[in-house]
């Protein structure tokens, strides 16, 4: 496989960046991605985090995947747990609100109160 | 579920919930008439033959948030729609093999999707199992396998953005090589 060459590329130049990157605490983002999310829309929102991320190269923030959270009439839903332990829950998303919630959450550090589950709920 | 891809994602989180360490991932086009058929295979914990008997209940599920499951009747329902079915073997403690057929050309059959992007974020967020990827046709043959990646990638991770990146457009080169031509959806 004449890919596997630029692979191996890749590991080079990733092996050379690792050891300049600052190693900040890790955010993670957890996107609920059981039967009721992805149906409601919870792969696009994921999509657009990872993208928005790698566009802002944010190498300090995880994104993965849990299964249903228990709020399904909510969904999608993303958890985001930040470096000091605090976790928001926003609801109802969209690939824009993700985008958004990067700028503002992940960047600016301040949360995107309209799209919380508190805000949903009230 | 409006594609395949979206069916693939929510499939394997029950391989991932029973505790899987393998899991791989078939899609074939073969047959006349055509069938496509999307075969995922886990080491999990398995089920026994009532649960398999239970398991297109929509009111039978393992999760405890809730007492409904829709994951599997959500894929009969795709493929019973496309003149097509599900199968499902499964033994306890050795793992289960889902097999769900999609004729091709049915007018109802639900398209691929994104499964290069699927495949990338089933990766990124359980980089500690093995996955295996496999595309066949009469074209064509392509096969993706994590761990044999990994023995390329030395100190990097496989969740490593530049590394998904890299299989991401991997798998999306297999699926042209293998389908285009094959499926209306793929050029």
């Amino acid at each position: 496989m004449k890919s596997i060459e630029e692979l191996k590329a890749i590991r080079d130049k990733t092996l050379k960046e690792m050891s300049i990157r600052d190693n900040d605490d890790k955010v993670r983002i957890v996107v609920g991605m059981a039967t009721c999310g992805i149906a409601a829309g919870a792969k696009s929102v994921m999509g657009a985090f990872i993208d928005e991320l790698n566009k802002r190269n944010i190498n300090n923030v995880s994104v993965s995947m849990t299964g249903c959270i228990g709020i399904c009439r909510l969904e999608p839903v993303a958890e985001i747990f930040d470096a000091n332990g605090e976790k928001t829950t926003y609801v109802k998303l969209d690939a824009e609100k993700a985008r958004r919630i990067v700028a503002e959450h992940i960047v600016n550090q301040k949360l995107v109160t309209e799209f919380t589950v508190g805000a949903a709920e009230r | 579920m409006k594609d395949i891809s979206l069916h693939i994602m929510d499939i394997v989180q029950n391989s991932i919930v029973a505790g899987a360490d393998k899991i791989s991932v078939d899609l074939k086009v073969q047959g006349d008439p055509q069938m496509l058929i999307l075969e995922i295979q886990d080491n999990g914990k398995g089920m026994d033959e009532e649960f398999i008997r239970e398991v297109t209940d929509p009111f039978k599920t393992s999760r405890t948030t809730r007492n409904v499951g829709l994951g599997i009747p959500l894929l009969v329902q795709s493929a019973n729609m496309a003149g097509g079915g599900l199968k499902i073997k499964s033994e306890p403690g050795k793992g289960t093999d889902l097999q769900a057929r999609f004729i091709v050309n049915h007018i109802d059959r639900i398209p691929l999707g994104d499964i290069p992007e699927t495949i990338k974020m089933l990766i990124m967020a359980n980089p500690n199992i093995s996955w295996t990827i496999r595309f066949s046709s009469p074209n064509d043959d392509f096969e993706l396998d994590t761990d044999e990646l990994k023995q390329h990638l030395e100190g990097v991770s496989i969740a490593n953005n530049n590394v998904l990146e890299w299989i991401q457009n991997t798998i999306s080169g297999g699926i042209k090589l293998v389908y285009g031509g094959v499926l209306d959806e793929v050029n």
